[in-house]
Parts: C-alpha cells; sequence; structure tokens
C-alpha cells in the first residue's frame, strides 16, 4: 500500500513536471497541491492497490511490447491488403475462444491485446472465454492456441 | 511533406464525415464520429508543427481526453430503447437519437 | 544528418498518412458495422502511431517530444476500450454482424475461401 501510493506519487509528478513548461515557486507548489489532492481522493476510493498499478509487470512487460508491435505491424498490413482488395477477400467470423490465463490482470491484457491488433475486436469476456469477431477467420485460427495466450502466461507468473 | 500528411489526414476525415452521415446504423456514426475525433487530434499536432507553435500539443491531449469521455458517456446509455437496433428499419436511413 | 532526419521522418509521415487514408476508405468500403471497426482500428493503431513518430524525429525540445509519447500513450489505451465498449453496446442492443458464408457461432470452421 505505501509501496503503490509512492509510486503513484512519482508518476504523477513526472506527469506534471512534463506537461508543464513553467518552474516557478509558485507553478511547482500548485502542483504539488493539486499532486497530494489526487492522492487524498485516491486514498478515499480505494483503488491504489496491486491491481492499478502492477508493478510486477515490469521486468517482463517490455519484451512482450515489443512482441505486441512486430504483430501489430503485421496485422496491419494484412488489413491494409483487405481494405484495397474490396468485399471479396473478407469473411467475417465470431467465434469463442478458451483462454487460459487465471488472473483477471492476465485476461484483461489478453483481450486488450487481441482488440488491440486490427482485424480482430474482443466482444466480451465471460469466465473463461473471448468472444472475437475477426475480418478474416483465418486470423481467429491464429489466434487459438497461440503464441499470444503463452506469452501472456508467462507474463502473468511472477 | 507535413502540409500533406495535413491534407491527407483532412481527407481522412472527410470520408469518415461521410461515413457519419450516411451509416445505416447508430452505431456506425458512433464510430465514425469517434474516428473523426482521433482524426482530429492527429490534424491539431501536425497544424502545430506547420504554424510552429508546439503549444497546440496540449491542445490535442486535451481533446483526446473530451473525445474518450463524451463516446462513454454516450455509451453509458446504451441500454436505453433509443439504442435498440430492429432490423426492420434497416433500411430507412434516419434515426435520430 | 539534417538530410537523414528530413527523409526518415518524410517516410514516417508518408506511411501514417497512407495508413489513415487506408482506413478512411475502408470506412466506406466495408460491408457491416463490425467490419468497418477494424478499419477504424487501423488509423488508430498504426496510422497515428507512424505520424506522431514523424513528428517525433522532427521535434525541437524535448518538452514536445514527450508530449508526442503522452498522445502516442493515450491513443493507444483509449483505441481498444472505446472499440471494445463500441462493439458490446452493439452486439448487446441486436445489431447482427454478417458472417461469411459456414462458420458461425461455436461451430468448427471448415476451411474453404470465399
Amino acid at each position: 500500500m505505501k509501496r503503490h501510493t509512492f509510486n503513484l506519487f512519482l508518476t504523477l509528478t513526472a506527469f506534471w513536471l512534463l506537461n508543464s513548461g513553467h518552474y516557478s515557486a509558485l507553478m511547482l507548489l500548485l502542483g504539488l497541491a493539486s499532486i497530494v489532492f489526487v492522492l487524498i481522493i485516491t486514498k478515499r476510493m480505494d483503488v491504489v492497490d496491486q491491481e492499478s498499478i502492477p508493478l510486477y509487470l515490469t521486468p517482463n512487460i517490455f519484451g512482450y511490447y515489443l512482441w505486441l508491435i512486430k504483430e501489430i505491424i503485421y496485422a496491419n498490413i494484412v488489413v491494409v491488403k483487405h481494405i484495397w482488395r474490396g468485399q471479396k477477400s473478407i469473411c467475417p467470423a465470431l467465434k469463442k475462444i478458451k483462454i487460459s490465463q487465471t488472473t483477471d490482470m492476465g485476461k484483461v491484457i489478453y483481450a486488450n491485446s487481441i482488440t488491440l491488433t486490427p482485424g480482430t475486436v474482443a466482444i466480451d469476456l465471460i469466465d473463461d472465454e473471448i468472444l472475437v469477431h475477426a475480418l478474416h477467420f483465418r486470423d481467429i485460427e491464429f489466434l487459438e492456441g497461440s503464441e499470444m495466450d503463452r506469452r501472456i502466461c508467462l507474463l502473468e507468473r511472477k | 511533406m507535413i502540409i500533406a500528411a495535413t491534407l491527407a489526414i483532412f481527407v481522412a476525415m472527410i470520408l469518415a464525415i461521410i461515413r457519419g452521415i450516411a451509416g445505416p446504423t447508430l452505431y456506425d456514426r458512433i464510430l465514425a464520429v469517434n474516428m473523426f475525433g482521433t482524426k482530429t487530434v492527429l490534424l491539431i499536432s501536425l497544424l502545430g508543427f506547420v504554424m510552429g507553435r508546439p503549444e497546440f500539443l496540449d491542445i490535442a491531449i486535451v481533446y483526446a481526453l473530451i473525445n474518450f469521455i463524451s463516446v462513454i458517456c454516450v455509451l453509458r446509455y446504451s441500454d436505453t430503447n433509443e439504442f435498440k437496433h430492429t432490423p426492420d428499419e434497416k433500411e430507412s436511413t434516419d434515426k435520430e437519437c | 544528418m539534417d538530410i537523414v532526419i528530413n527523409i526518415s521522418s518524410g517516410l514516417c509521415l508518408f506511411v501514417g498518412s497512407f495508413l489513415c487514408l487506408s482506413g478512411g476508405v475502408g470506412m466506406l468500403r466495408f460491408p457491416d458495422f463490425y467490419t468497418r471497426m477494424h478499419a477504424a482500428g487501423v488509423t488508430d493503431t498504426l496510422g497515428s502511431a507512424m505520424i506522431l513518430i514523424g513528428l517525433m524525429i522532427i521535434s525541437t525540445g524535448f518538452l514536445v517530444f514527450i508530449k508526442l509519447v503522452m498522445i502516442l500513450l493515450l491513443g493507444m489505451l483509449i483505441g481498444p476500450t472505446t472499440s471494445h465498449v463500441l462493439a458490446k453496446a452493439a452486439l448487446h442492443n441486436g445489431l447482427e454482424p454478417q458472417l461469411g458464408h459456414e462458420d458461425a457461432d461455436n461451430k468448427e470452421t471448415t476451411s474453404s475461401n470465399p
């Protein structure tokens, strides 16, 4: 709890300092006041915990980001090809796929990654199934039991 | 090249607004308006560089936040009757809300 | 050095503009709402990322650079959230997606191209 509040304080300070270009004493004091105000509000709302500030993800998340960026670029090229080839080349599909993540964080990361790659959108997340709409049904086949699932499972293990 | 990119974004915004006017369902319109908003953020950033005033980037950040909040607010009321999609009036283009 | 910066930034801006235009064309060409959402996804992810990276390369000063990074991160966080909420609302309110010819919900997809 203490550690998370401290990290939130550091993040907010960095955010404030980078957004404001003025570093006079009055401005800094006002910034400090607003940061403390936000900290009090979050404390009263009781939202500062493991879930909102997932520090345990940090060692592995950057490798995952790099892989995800590569995947997004590839998916973009595929969707742009579909756009210029027209309606004949697409074959939309809607399917439930099983996921093997256990924590909420892992499930959310998986659903968000599916939505972030163009061509597939996660519509609904019920227990351990995600309803996915895809531009072409091969995308869903590629998603089922694929690398993304395995990588997120590696990620959520501490 | 920046001016060319600005024009390209402008054309994309026009295409999005055409979809927003023509779109058969309400959801097409919300999607088009959302895309229009995200393109506006890019347009503001590009215009900041064209005019040599990087202060426009602050406005772009605020615009992105407002755009997000407005779409979420509209969809907050998506369980009311106005949002129900009835397949019968699929062809009738105007469905005001 | 100067020419390298100009060329790389111009290349990024060109790719980004092309992707945004493609997304706009896709918005008009695709047959139903759910497929149009994928077209909007193209402009939201790589299109805006490329344009912002192109601007980052020619940006002067640290604060401008950081603000561009912030807009990029904000877009990456907002984009999936919006499209997920939109798709969920549309499906729950009875907007049926047009599917490809043989595969439907919960069935094994047979492999034959359209």
